[in-house]
């Protein structure tokens, strides 16, 4: 298993990229199939952001060890506008741009652990786990 | 990746074979509108069994799609969500209200002539 995987996002077809390599390390750790699809979905939610707000950054996903416990690691990265005021960002239904404003809320509901920093001007960082059951 | 579109009999069937980019999903529609149009299909059913995924932004254009679609007279069936597909859509929050689903291709064109015999001018706008 490589320890660490970094793509590089700029385009809608590196959200695909994105998702499908985070679809393989999740096979790979022996996630359930509807974990599979919901760690998925999550990473698209916010390689979309990127590409949406902030134009390019990346994600970077690698395994997570906690004791006997493996799940997957997902940090999105970019030096994009930032966002305000990120509690307003995380509830559903909030948007700047032309989506439902649920991408930062559902991921957050499909992944286990959830974090996201961010400063106007510097950029945005999230990162998510997910722990295999 | 380019999703066939075959006509069979008055409806159109959009079979997706892969993974899709959102500009392939924005493609799949503006094919789909030119080909109602041009066929003067009275229905649509577009397959997803082979999506692993469906984004907000997938959801999002599939509903505008079968919106579109009605207003040119053709209904729309969504057909073959994977079960853990539609488990993660709800996690994420997403409705697919406004556009029909069924569980495949043959239940699909089986509801669309359904609606057909019934002369009906109006598609169903929801199943749930
Ligand atoms: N990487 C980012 N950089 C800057 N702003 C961001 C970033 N990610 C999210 N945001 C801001 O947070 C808001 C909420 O994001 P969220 O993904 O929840 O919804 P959305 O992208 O607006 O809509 P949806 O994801 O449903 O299509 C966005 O509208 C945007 O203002
Ligand atoms: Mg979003």
């Amino acid at each position: 298993m490589a320890s660490e995987q970094h793509i590089a996002i700029a385009s809608d077809a590196d959200i695909v990229v994105a998702r499908q390599a985070t679809r393989a390390l999740t096979v790979e750790l022996g996630f359930s199939s509807s974990d599979q699809a919901g760690v998925a979905t999550a990473v698209s939610e916010i390689a979309r952001n990127i590409v949406e707000y902030a134009q390019s950054g990346e994600i970077v996903i690698r395994v997570a060890l906690n004791g006997g416990h493996r799940g997957i690691v997902v940090v999105a990265r970019d030096t994009g506008p930032g966002i305000d005021d990120v509690e307003i960002a995380m509830g559903d239904g909030y948007t700047t741009g032309r989506g439902l404003g649920l991408g930062l809320p559902g991921a957050r509901r499909l992944m286990d652990e959830f974090d996201i920093v961010s400063k106007v001007g510097k950029g945005t960082t999230v990162t998510m786990k997910k722990w295999v059951r | 990746m380019q999703v066939p579109i075959l006509k069979q009999r008055h409806y159109l069937i959009a079979s997706i074979q892969g993974a899709l980019t959102d500009a392939d999903l924005l493609r799949l529609c503006d094919d789909l509108l030119e080909q109602v149009g041009k066929f003067r299909s009275q229905g649509v059913v577009i397959d997803v069994t082979v999506l692993d995924v469906m984004d907000s932004f997938a959801t999002r254009t599939l509903r505008s799609i079968s919106q579109m679609l009605k207003l040119r007279g053709a209904g729309t069936v969504i057909v073959g969500i994977q079960p853990d597909v539609a488990f993660a859509m709800i996690q994420l929050g997403l409705r697919l209200e406004g556009a029909v689903t069924a569980l495949d291709l043959e239940e699909g064109i089986a509801f669309l002539d359904k609606g057909k015999k019934e002369g009906q001018r109006t598609w169903p706008v929801s199943s749930t």
